[in-house]
């Protein structure tokens, strides 16, 4: 474990970005005390030592760079382009965070130009961004936005000195192992494929028809709620995938059918046996699981 | 014989069994005798009546989604998939008409007889999942069109029973072979894309 006494310096720098992440960000209830573990150089909102044209210099690297947007080459920050900022101070980095989609995969701005954006080390799930080459220090945060919670865990295992272990497309293992199922309020109306029928409602399962992607993206939403209190699921909206290489997707409130069959089944579960199981548990009818939960609408 | 065997030589008999006397009619001593067992041995098989017709149902089953599973993972389009599942479907009503018979005439029309853990799709999950594979199959290939489930199936299978059904009550001029190519084709044209 490291001394309390150091401080790794940080940079967070912006790609083409909607801000969105940096505003999740300040939602984290221990920021101060985060930040304080930080000599933080630069934050586009935050207080900070230098100025973007004292950064834009390129004359002193960092130990930790954040990274929030997508990433176009020719973009500039301070006249200086977003290719020459990122490769200096990836290069000077002990640790390269991209926070959110966008950086991560290249989001929606990648979906918009998909010849200029990409994320950090990848476009979509393919490893073809600019920092391919150092992988390996970069820690995919994938969200849309991020969550400031799994921010927060990133930070703070780094100034502890302590190792973040990732998956295939970089992201934290201890925060996108699981999917966004666990933890949903309802599992139980999954299991017996009861639907949700109509947005908001706290009854049903939103998989069937709603577009819910919960099966299917690695997050935990359901697990560390937003703001401590909520989720999208849990307000009876669908998933949406944010964390996934494939997002965004269009028709998110849809679930895509063929002949009334899900096209895509839960990760790690083959069709076949999908569509048995879901056959046979379908066959109950269960009274409690079809009724309202309050009788006030 | 093994154990194994034996219970498959009791499915068999029973089938023949139901489809020539009537499933009411057939008695456990019936097809006891017709097995060459005793009526105490044949309950080391299956304990009642009712329990061997769930069980027969589960074969015929286990049987129809087998075939079609392996007509899903070979090559061809869903055109062709369609002509090899009316082709086996139509050769089993032929050689085996008693699996066909069973399935039209006792499980669809005796359901107090399967009962609760019968239900829905739990007998018949087998089949039905394979029927569910090959649409899906289908669509997402982009070769047939997007519909509800229901009506596809209810298409492709009602349209084979009616035309087995017709066969057993030997209405049909010709054998059913020979109208094979024809109803691939209208199952076809009514499944496929515009």
């Amino acid at each position: 474990m490291r001394s309390r006494l150091f401080k790794p310096t940080l940079i967070w720098l912006q790609g083409v970005t909607c801000n969105g992440n940096t505003h999740s960000f300040l939602n984290l209830p221990y920021l101060p005390q985060l930040l304080a573990r930080f000599e933080v150089l630069y934050h586009p909102l935050l207080p900070c030592s230098q100025s973007l044209e004292e950064i834009a210099r390129c004359r002193r690297g960092c130990d930790v760079l954040v990274f929030e947007g997508a990433f176009d080459p020719m973009m500039e920050r301070a006249g200086v382009t977003l290719e020459r900022l990122v490769a200096y101070y990836a290069e000077e980095a002990g640790h390269v965070i991209a926070a959110g989609s966008c950086a991560s995969f290249g989001g929606i701005f990648k979906a918009a130009a998909p010849e200029r954006n990409s994320g950090l080390a990848y476009a979509g799930e393919h490893p073809d961004g600019p920092l391919l080459g150092k992988a390996g220090k970069v820690i995919n945060l994938s969200g849309c936005p991020v969550h400031p919670e799994w921010l927060g865990f990133a930070l703070m295992n780094i100034a502890e000195g302590r190792p973040i272990s990732v998956d295939a497309l970089g992201r934290p293992t201890a925060l996108y192992r699981h999917m966004a199922h666990d933890g949903c309020l309802r599992n139980e109306y999954f299991e017996w494929k009861v639907d949700a029928e109509q947005f908001g409602r706290k009854e049903g399962c939103l998989f069937y028809e709603h577009g819910c992607r919960g099966p299917l993206t690695h997050a935990s939403c359901n697990r560390t709620l937003w703001n401590g209190v909520s989720s999208k699921m849990r307000v009876g909206t669908p998933c949406f995938g944010c964390t996934e290489p494939d997002f965004p997707r269009r028709n998110l409130f849809e679930t895509k059918t063929n002949m009334s069959i899900p096209e895509e089944v839960p990760v790690g579960v083959s069709k076949r046996a999908y569509l048995t199981m879901t056959g046979i548990a379908k066959s109950f009818k269960i009274k409690r699981l079809e009724e309202r939960l309050t009788d006030d609408d | 014989m093994s154990k194994e065997e034996r219970k498959e030589n009791i499915i068999s008999t029973a089938l023949k069994l139901f489809a020539e006397k009537g499933f009411y009619v057939t008695t456990i001593p019936d097809i006891a005798a017709k097995v060459g067992m005793s009526v105490g041995n044949f309950y080391n098989y299956f304990s009642s009546k009712d329990i061997l017709a769930k069980e027969l149902i589960l074969y015929i089953s286990e049987y129809l989604g087998k075939h079609i599973r392996e007509i899903n993972e070979g090559p061809g389009s869903a055109k062709d998939k369609i002509s090899a599942i009316v082709t086996f479907y139509f050769t089993m009503a032929t050689e085996r008409p008693e699996m066909i018979e069973y399935f039209l005439r006792i499980y669809l029309s005796n359901r107090e007889v399967f009962g609760e853990s019968c239900e829905g799709m739990v007998c018949v999950s087998p089949f039905i999942t394979e029927m569910m594979i090959f649409f899906d199959d289908g669509v997402a290939g982009g070769e047939l069109r997007d519909q509800d489930f229901f009506s596809a199936f209810g298409l492709f299978m009602g349209y084979l029973g009616g035309m087995v059904f017709l066969f057993g009550e030997k209405i049909l001029p010709e054998p059913l072979s020979s109208y094979e190519a024809s109803i691939a084709e209208n199952i076809y044209r009514a499944l496929k894309t515009v």
